[in-house]
């Protein structure tokens, strides 16, 4: 079997960049204090509408702002259920992911069998979707520990009394938090439509919305941790592929659950360090998935 | 301005009044979906809830109703105990792919065996598959501390390989002229899940499911168990300092929750599919979330809402049909509905009272 570590690079890079999107959009949401179960939701609403604009349009950049769009619109059905209504983030995020899933799959039959316009290749022959997500990295991190905007965000996230207590609106900032995990799950959820299988089939995203969960999770919540996991994962479906191809006495049924069982080991190896670990909660905001609510 | 004032406990009125209000908001805005897509809202909503009862092609759809209900009525069982103690098992699809694969490996290993105890048999093969399915996210959860919720997830798509590897490999056919696919269970006697009384459409599931409903009454209401689970879900440090014991919940919720999922997909592919297919996973598990929180975590709730959530699926295949609706239109009706839901749910929290200026 030839391997040309290039090619095999470029290869993970694309395969990371839907989760490396979601994961990054996640991120933001958790660091302000928000667990969103809708990310396969929002995903596979930007994969469709998504692929349904770049179709329309015949230019694939404005698919993937459609689907940033989408998965933001989408993604306040579970702000308003959360940040107004106060309902169980938890429920309403599988809420999220259920009528995502079915809204696309009814809205997409009419796309189904036709092929997305092609897209003009990047700078090193590199995806423009997937530099603007290895950019994201550093931006986000910026964001988050370098910026008044970021310290709001996560003082809400870490701790939503005293943030409410200094007068910083907790709804409001969440309800921001939220919106942009719903555009970056989006464009990850096109990426894999647009970009990636040039198509659109019901249920494309495949679990790639909970694996970019685990991740985050994986990532100790920081940019850089996100932007390991999506290469971890995505290396493991490369090499997964790969051996598919290669034709190894496995069945493909078998390879094909890599993946997952990756996400799961990984998940087990974090979660494990952390909770043996001296510093408790290995870096959970500590606000995360509680709902805010003022008496005053 | 309207202010929000928490209630000391959950209005019992509003507790039962809400589901129903859920299910008229989903009938409205499903219609003004139907409108907008071009179809005759009235007709539509009438297609999925009157029809398969009451509508000309009832006598056939009817039956089809205890079907679609048995395992929806019998996975929210158990995946409402766990819900209850704040424990989150969103795999049970996977460990209903599970069950349903270790129940008719017996009969499969066994034939052409003819015995009364292969289906009983079976029945504890689905039950064990399941629950050792469930506990892979426990233990995991209590040796290390790994979400079961995310676990729980990524197994469903491992079951589903797994389906589709015993669909195309170990459980082939050997009759099937290489096509995919198990023997079928309904032709061997021993091993099928018929229907018991002829046109109700109850099958042994159907039974397992009522027996479900009693049993989980039971333990919620009359049995310690039962309270501790309770305990850990409304206060868990309160509970764990009266000697519950978090891991042993967790053990109890995802195995008992894993092995009636697992149990729910033998009666399946014995009954209903009749065969282990690589698309074993119908949703039901999923579905089943739904049914747990529109029926409030309450046995006697989740048997109303698994009627309700199975007519639904009737409903929509009957407007497939009839009027060529999208497939998708259920699974987005389910999902409005749990929507709605958790809106709503405010009410049973808070009081709405306006706010007097000081």
């Amino acid at each position: 079997m030839m391997i040309d570590p290039l090619s095999v690079f470029l290869l993970l890079l694309s395969a990371a960049t839907p989760i490396l999107f979601a994961a990054l959009g996640e991120l933001v949401a958790e660091r302000a204090g928000v667990l969103n179960l809708g990310v396969e939701g929002m995903m596979i609403t930007g994969a469709l509408a998504g692929f349904a604009a770049a179709y329309a349009t015949g230019n694939p950049f404005l698919g993937f702002l459609v689907a940033a769009i989408a998965g933001a619109v989408i993604s306040m059905l579970f702000a308003l259920l959360t940040q107004l209504f106060l309902a169980n983030q938890v429920a309403s995020g599988l809420a999220l992911t259920l009528f995502g899933l079915g809204l696309a799959a009814m809205f997409g039959k009419p796309f189904e069998g036709v092929k997305a316009p092609p897209m003009p290749a990047g700078p090193l022959r590199i995806n423009w979707i997937v530099w603007l997500g290895l950019i994201m990295v550093p931006l986000i991190w910026a964001f988050l520990n370098r910026s008044r905007a970021g310290l709001i965000l996560r003082g809400v996230g870490e701790n939503h009394e005293a943030a409410h207590a200094l007068g910083y609106s907790v709804r409001l900032t969440r309800t921001a938090a939220i919106a942009f995990g719903g555009a970056m799950a989006g464009v990850g959820g096109a990426f894999i439509s647009i970009a990636t299988v040039l198509q659109w089939t019901e249920g494309m995203t495949a679990g790639a919305g909970w694996i970019a969960l685990a991740i985050v999770v994986f990532s100790k919540w920081t940019a850089p941790g996100v932007l390991a996991g999506a290469w971890l994962f995505g290396g493991v479906t490369v090499l997964q592929l790969r051996l598919q191809a290669a034709g190894v006495a496995v069945p493909v049924q078998l390879l094909s659950m890599a993946p997952y069982l990756a996400t799961i080991l990984v998940l087990v190896i974090i979660s494990a360090r952390q909770k043996y670990s001296r510093r408790a909660g290995g870096g959970a905001p500590g606000s995360l998935g509680r709902n805010f609510h003022a008496l005053r | 301005m309207i202010l929000l004032v928490p209630r000391q406990t959950a209005s019992n009125g509003w507790q039962i009044a809400t589901p129903v209000m859920a299910v008229l908001a989903t009938m409205v805005t499903g219609g003004l979906l139907f409108a907008i897509m071009g179809y005759d809202p009235v007709a539509a909503i009438r297609t999925i809830f009157w029809d398969p009862l009451f509508g000309p092609a009832a006598s056939y759809s009817r039956p089809q109703l205890l079907i679609k209900a048995a395992p929806l009525i019998l996975i929210a069982s158990g995946l409402a105990i766990g819900f209850r103690a704040g424990i989150w098992n969103i795999g049970a699809e996977g460990q209903y792919i599970i069950g349903a694969i270790t129940g008719a490996a017996v009969a499969l290993a066994l034939y052409p065996l003819e015995a009364w105890w292969l289906f009983p048999l079976m029945v504890l093969a689905g039950l064990a598959g399941g629950w050792a399915w469930g506990m892979i996210p426990a233990l995991l959860r209590n040796w290390f501390g790994a979400s079961e919720i995310l676990v729980s997830l990524m197994l469903v798509y491992v079951a589903q390989r797994v389906a589709a590897w015993m669909a195309f490999g170990p459980m082939r056919n050997p009759e099937g002229m290489g096509f995919p696919g198990s023997r079928n269970l309904q032709q061997y006697p021993s091993a099928a899940n018929p229907e018991l009384i002829a046109g109700t459409g109850a099958h042994w599931g159907v039974v397992a499911a009522a027996v479900a409903v009693l049993a989980t009454w039971v333990l919620m209401s009359r049995h310690i168990r039962g309270f501790h689970i309770r305990a850990a879900g409304t206060a868990p440090r309160a509970a764990r300092f009266a000697g519950v014991s978090p891991t042993t919940l967790v053990a109890f919720c995802l195995g008992l929750s894993g092995a009636l999922a697992g149990a729910a997909g033998l009666f399946e592919v014995a009954g209903p599919a009749g065969q282990i297919t690589d698309n074993l996973g119908t949703g039901y598990g999923f579905t089943a979330i739904i049914v747990a929180f529109l029926g409030r975590l309450h046995p006697v709730g989740i048997l109303l809402a698994g009627l309700l959530l199975a007519l639904t699926y009737i409903g929509g295949e009957l407007a497939q049909l009839t009027m060529s609706l999208p497939a998708a239109t259920v699974q987005v009706f389910q999902g409005m509905l749990l929507f709605f839901l958790l809106g709503f749910d405010l009410l049973t929290r808070f009081r709405i009272r306006r706010r007097v200026r000081a």
